[in-house]
């Protein structure tokens, strides 16, 4: 029982490490959409970790844990892909060593089709 | 052994918390000081999820269900704030 | 360890009230704002309080900050 309590403490701190990662690629990644791309990867995974370790040394409230962890899963990618989103919408300066767009690409198709059309 | 450990995990924890904060202030945009504000809400749900083990209470961890069902919410009404279709 | 979470939050606490106070644009004003809501629901849980702590989440962090954002909207609307 004492083995388990000890594997659920390591989970947790290499979730905090996890954690730390992203806030570090917060600060050094040179562009908005990057830094999206850091903060919430590393964070989902650092937050699952830990909540993980802690359900496994209570084993009384895995199920509340697990309840949190689906949730988190499911809603943190939604909430930051809509925030990519608007800040490619308001025109947010990108990095200078980005190579491809594809919304960008998409959105002037689907304007060249349309004066097509129209003519 | 636990409680070491734990401890260790969440000095790490205060010093992400510092370290978004420092991005929250150099910031060139806000949809910097957003993503800021969401990296330290899931901080703070993984800190409450410690603060469990050090006050040996687990009824705590019901406050970091409610956290994480509503800062999806403020994050969600930003983005349509800032895409003008609110 | 429940000292040096206190101190550390507090920090961010009065950091993030000052900027509320002085910043000039109005949305970053109300994140900061929900900023300090959010350590102060984990102050009360460290002061042994977790009812008020879920009322702090749900209404300061959550329904404030989304007040706000609606009514920022029709202020631009409305110019």
């Amino acid at each position: 029982m004492e083995v388990l309590k000890i594997i659920g403490a390591l989970i947790t701190l290499l979730g905090s490490v996890f954690l730390l990662l992203g806030s570090i690629g917060l600060i050094r990644m040179p562009d908005v959409f990057t830094r999206i791309q850091t903060g919430t990867k590393a964070s989902t995974l650092g937050a699952l970790l830990s909540l993980l370790g802690i359900g496994i040394i209570y084993l009384d409230i895995a199920g509340k844990v697990f309840l949190l962890i689906v949730f988190i899963l499911i809603t943190n990618p939604v909430s930051s892909h809509m925030l990519a989103r608007a800040a490619h919408y308001i025109g947010v300066k990108k990095a200078d060593v980005t190579v491809v767009d594809e919304l960008e690409d998409f959105e002037n198709e689907k304007q060249k089709n349309e004066t097509q059309i129209s003519e | 052994m636990v409680n070491i450990i734990l401890q260790i995990a969440g000095g790490i924890m205060l010093l992400a918390v510092i370290l978004s904060l420092y991005r929250f202030f150099k910031a060139g945009s806000l949809v910097d000081r957003v993503i800021a504000f969401d990296v330290m809400t899931i901080i703070s749900i993984s800190l409450i999820a410690l603060i469990t083990h050090f006050s040996g209470r687990t009824i705590y961890i019901d406050v970091a269900i409610i956290y994480g069902l509503l800062s999806f919410l403020g994050v969600i009404i930003i983005a349509r704030y800032l895409e003008k279709s609110l | 360890m429940n000292l040096i979470i206190i101190i550390v939050l507090s920090v961010v606490m009065v950091v993030m009230a000052i900027t509320a106070i002085i910043h000039k644009k109005l949305a970053v004003a109300v994140i900061a704002t929900g900023v300090v809501s959010l350590m102060a629901s984990v102050m009360y849980l460290l002061m042994a309080a977790p009812d008020v702590a879920m009322t702090e989440a749900a209404i300061g962090s959550g329904l404030s900050t989304i007040i706000f954002f609606y009514v920022l909207n029709k202020i631009r609307k409305a110019k």
